[in-house]
């Protein structure tokens, strides 16, 4: 083991919290904390939150690193009832091993409101802070997303489109795809409604039933497997923010795909295969530019210059990326992690990358403040 | 001008750290945290700076003033309640004191500029006075 406790912050209970919320006593624990270890705000990289019932039902780890105002390069809900304290510790251990963080903090907390308090499954700050104002749901935030940088770089409603447009040529080498055998052209999804202007619907992933998992095992046992095993070679995570207006001028794929790739010791030319989160047309976008596959503002050349087909200079989500196969909510994520074990193993059938011997998959969450990269290898 | 008397509208989830914003706008004034150890401005309402984790904070009036940064006009709100009012615009606003908030952006055309000036305007909705924005020249 080589990980050690170095800071130790608690309050003092008290019978009823006035003037508090869970977010305000989590900062109070995490600066005491942080005092007692002699650190600075700047030295956490590595942050462990419980579930807070009652306040944030999904996105705790964005919600609390907003609040806070860090910026953290591995983070978790753990949630395990009594026994999420200790759960957090060696789980902590086990990612600064993995080289992925330095130092975590790990805290716990909760309000204990005095008499009739108000239930409501959601009273964080974007509940009361955006949705009163007539910004609710991810469409709204992408649309503004997609709107800043079309203002700060010139980027056209036909180059978003094209990237819908792409993965749905692929979707049609799928069959499990939810779009195949129903192409879209560039002028069907300019044409289709506007939901959140500029986003229009067929941006949009569609919402669809369904899911997936993988296992992973050691080394070891991975070599008597029944298939090809696929290696996990870097990963590269970052979270900084969870309301849109929250946003850092640098979102954090701009550190956790390159770190993804310092770690594999490859180069984004290496990879056989991009298969990148596509919730939007933007969030691939964004992607490209981060990976530096083209420079800042200019994925528009990229995806007018390359298909996104498996015979192509840069196979893009061959299985039609969710924009094309349809995303089962939080299952859609993972829809990226199979489709680069099929091509890893050569098991993509009508649409194998020849000689697929090294995948980017990347996982988005929010409004582009969850992010977690992927290189995965065929050798070890 | 859309009329927001007549609609039911989710309204703000206030916390006791929070209150003191909300109910200076009751008041007519756009007040922000400030933090007394490296003076900057925070928003949204913290228990302690996110700049410095000071937990020395001031609350002070600030200029209801800003640049629009990017902004979308909403034809299918995520929230039902919004329906009625669609198309709308919502914008986020970096204000002049540095923080940035998203806000309800009033405007008829909804033909809006890069960085364009807005400044607040505030709506009442329910008993609630709500810091929504327009542009002004």
């Amino acid at each position: 083991m080589s990980a050690a406790i170095v800071g130790i912050g608690e309050l003092t209970p008290v019978r009823y919290s006035e003037g508090k919320t869970t977010l305000s006593l989590i900062a109070e624990s995490v600066i005491a904390a942080l005092n007692d270890a002699g650190l600075e705000k700047e030295d956490i990289d590595g942050l462990l939150v419980g579930p807070q019932v009652g306040e944030t039902p999904q996105h705790v780890p964005a919600t609390v690193s907003e609040y806070l105002g860090i910026e953290p390069v591995m983070s978790n809900t753990v949630d395990l009832g009594g026994a999420t304290g200790p759960g957090m510790v060696w789980r902590a251990a086990a990612a600064i091993q993995m080289g992925m963080c330095d130092t975590v903090v790990c805290v716990l907390a909760n309000k204990n409101e005095k008499g009739e308090v108000l239930k409501s499954p959601n009273r964080n700050p974007i509940r009361e802070f955006d949705v009163p104002f007539g910004a609710s749901g991810a469409n709204t935030s992408y649309a503004l997303l997609k709107r800043l940088h079309m203002e700060q770089y010139g980027s056209t409603q036909e180059d978003f489109a094209k990237i819908a447009y792409r993965a749905r040529e692929n979707a049609q080498l799928n069959p499990k795809a939810i779009f195949h055998g129903k192409p879209n052209s560039v002028e069907d999804i300019l044409q289709s409604p506007m939901i959140a202007d500029p986003l229009h619907l067929l941006e949009i992933v569609m919402p669809v039933a369904g899911g997936a998992a993988v296992i992973v095992t050691s080394e070891k046992k991975a070599t008597a497997a029944k298939h090809k095993p696929v290696f996990l070679k870097g990963a590269g995570e970052k979270i900084t923010h969870r309301a849109v207006s929250q946003a850092p001028d640098s979102l954090p794929f701009d550190y956790s795909i390159p770190r993804a790739l310092k770690q594999a010791k490859v180069n984004i030319e290496d990879m056989d295969l991009l298969s990148l989160y596509d919730c939007y047309t933007s969030v691939v976008a964004t992607q490209l530019e981060s990976a530096g596959l083209c420079a800042p503002g200019k994925f528009g050349d990229f995806v007018r210059d390359h298909s996104f087909a498996p015979d192509g200079e840069y196979p893009l989500n061959t299985h039609g990326g969710q924009l094309g196969f349809g995303q089962a909510d939080l299952a859609g994520g993972m829809s990226h992690v199979v489709e680069a074990v099929l091509q890893l193993r050569g098991e993509a059938e009508g649409r194998q990358i020849p000689h697929a011997t090294n995948a980017l998959v990347t996982g988005n969450g929010a409004t582009l403040s969850e992010t977690t990269a992927l290189i995965l290898g065929g050798t070890p | 001008m859309t009329d927001f008397q007549n609609v039911s509208l989710p309204g703000p989830t206030i916390t006791p750290i929070s209150q003191p914003f909300w109910d200076s706008l009751k008041q007519g004034a756009f007040t922000l945290q400030r933090c007394n150890i490296c003076e900057g401005w925070i928003f949204y309402p913290r228990a302690h700076c996110p700049h410095c984790f000071s937990q020395s904070l001031r609350w002070e009036e600030a200029s209801g003033r800003g640049r629009l940064k990017t902004w979308s006009i909403v034809h299918r709100p995520g929230n039902p309640a919004w329906q009625k009012l669609a198309p709308y615009a919502v914008g986020v606003v970096e204000l002049e004191e540095g923080p940035s908030i998203l806000t309800h952006i009033l405007s008829d055309t909804h033909q809006f500029d890069y960085l364009q000036k807005v400044k607040v305007n505030m709506i009442t909705t329910g008993d609630q006075p709500l810091p929504f924005f327009e542009v002004y020249s």
